[in-house]
């Protein structure tokens, strides 16, 4: 894969990337907590 | 649609998704749905209070990211906005439009499978009134825009409070109007200091359109207007006399500093525009308390 050769760049789509995965990570516990709350 | 040319070379920083929200205005969204689910009679699991709320934050940040995809190119003839992400080239307008509809379309989604249907479709309709009938189509077109885009924030209390019980009943609806009545002298106090601003963007806001003696005219009105109908939900038995006193002492506060604001005659063009600036802070203020003081009232009644 090509490098992006500005570091601030990657520095940008890093912190995103990482944003992306704790609100996927947040929505899946969610989902869990909320079939929970259902259930009972 | 805007037509902001962006060269865009750097990937777009998550703080400016974030800002496309705009947090600021959610936070009121957040507190007056918090205020309308802890205050209805019902209550739900506390994942499933969280669920709604989160859900009516998504959605309002969503309908927020609509609005500006769509408002970019005003947005940048304000000084006020012209740091926005979009106007300031921070951002693809594409990027935007397809953030804001996700947003939207998830939190309709999940609001309607984790509540319920009622709930989802009151909030779907709360977007679409904000993003669509406002932005779209009463903003650019009418000085009464205000007035009638003030039910696109009107929502968040009555959909907490459908959340909570599944049902419309009147004190929800009567929450309902007293920020529908709110809302125009609260933003007429701001279009007021920012006349310049919507004037050079062509946005026909009531000091622009009718000028500003006009404008103070129907401030005090709406003030005035508002001093019963906050005490209405009082008078029907909804809350007790924490809220109802409240709600007489904020809205004379209100009504006092309208007064000031509706009584001024027209102005030089250097004019520090203090008692507009103090209305509208205290317009932000008053409904803070006042929905805190229907919290609070609902704790001390329960």
């Amino acid at each position: 894969m090509a490098q992006d050769p500005n570091p601030d760049h990657d520095r940008i789509k890093r912190s995103r990337n990482m944003v992306m995965a704790l609100a996927l990570g947040g929505f899946v516990i969610l989902v869990y907590f909320i079939s929970i709350a259902k259930m009972g | 649609m805007n037509q902001i040319a962006t060269a865009l070379q750097a990937p777009t920083d998550w703080r400016d998704f974030y800002a496309l929200t705009k947090p600021k205005v959610m936070s009121l969204v957040v507190f007056t749905a918090l205020c309308g689910l802890i205050a209805a009679p019902d209550r739900i699991h506390p994942v499933l209070a969280f669920t709604a709320i989160l859900c009516i934050a998504v959605g309002a940040g969503g309908a927020a990211a609509l609005n500006q995809w769509w408002e970019a190119d005003i947005d940048a003839v304000m000084r006020r906005t012209a740091g926005r992400p979009l106007p300031a080239g921070r951002m693809n307008p594409v990027d935007a439009r397809d953030f804001g509809i996700v947003l939207s379309a998830g939190s309709v989604l999940l609001m309607g499978v984790a509540i319920g249907w009622l709930a989802a479709a009151i909030l779907a309709v709360s977007i679409f009134y904000y993003a669509v009938v406002y932005t779209v189509w009463l903003k650019p077109r009418t000085p009464q825009n205000i007035v009638i885009g003030g039910g696109a924030g009107a929502f968040p209390p009555l959909i907490g409070w459908v959340a909570a019980t599944g049902e419309i009943t009147a004190m929800p609806i009567v929450l309902f109007a007293i920020i529908f009545f709110w809302t125009p002298p609260h933003f007429w106090a701001l279009a007021l200091f920012v006349k310049s601003d919507y004037a050079k963007a062509g946005i026909p806001m009531m000091p622009v359109v009718a000028g500003e003696q006009a404008t103070r005219r129907q401030i005090l009105l709406y003030a005035v207007l508002l001093l019963p109908l906050s005490v209405v939900p009082w008078w029907i038995g909804g809350t007790g006399a924490v809220y109802g006193v409240s709600a007489i002492v904020l809205s004379l506060v209100f009504l006092a500093l309208s007064v000031r604001v509706g009584v001024r005659r027209p102005l030089s063009e250097d004019d520090a525009m203090k008692p507009e600036k103090q209305l509208f802070a205290w317009s932000i203020i008053y409904l803070f308390a006042l929905f805190a003081a229907l919290v609070a009232d609902r704790l001390v009644l329960s």
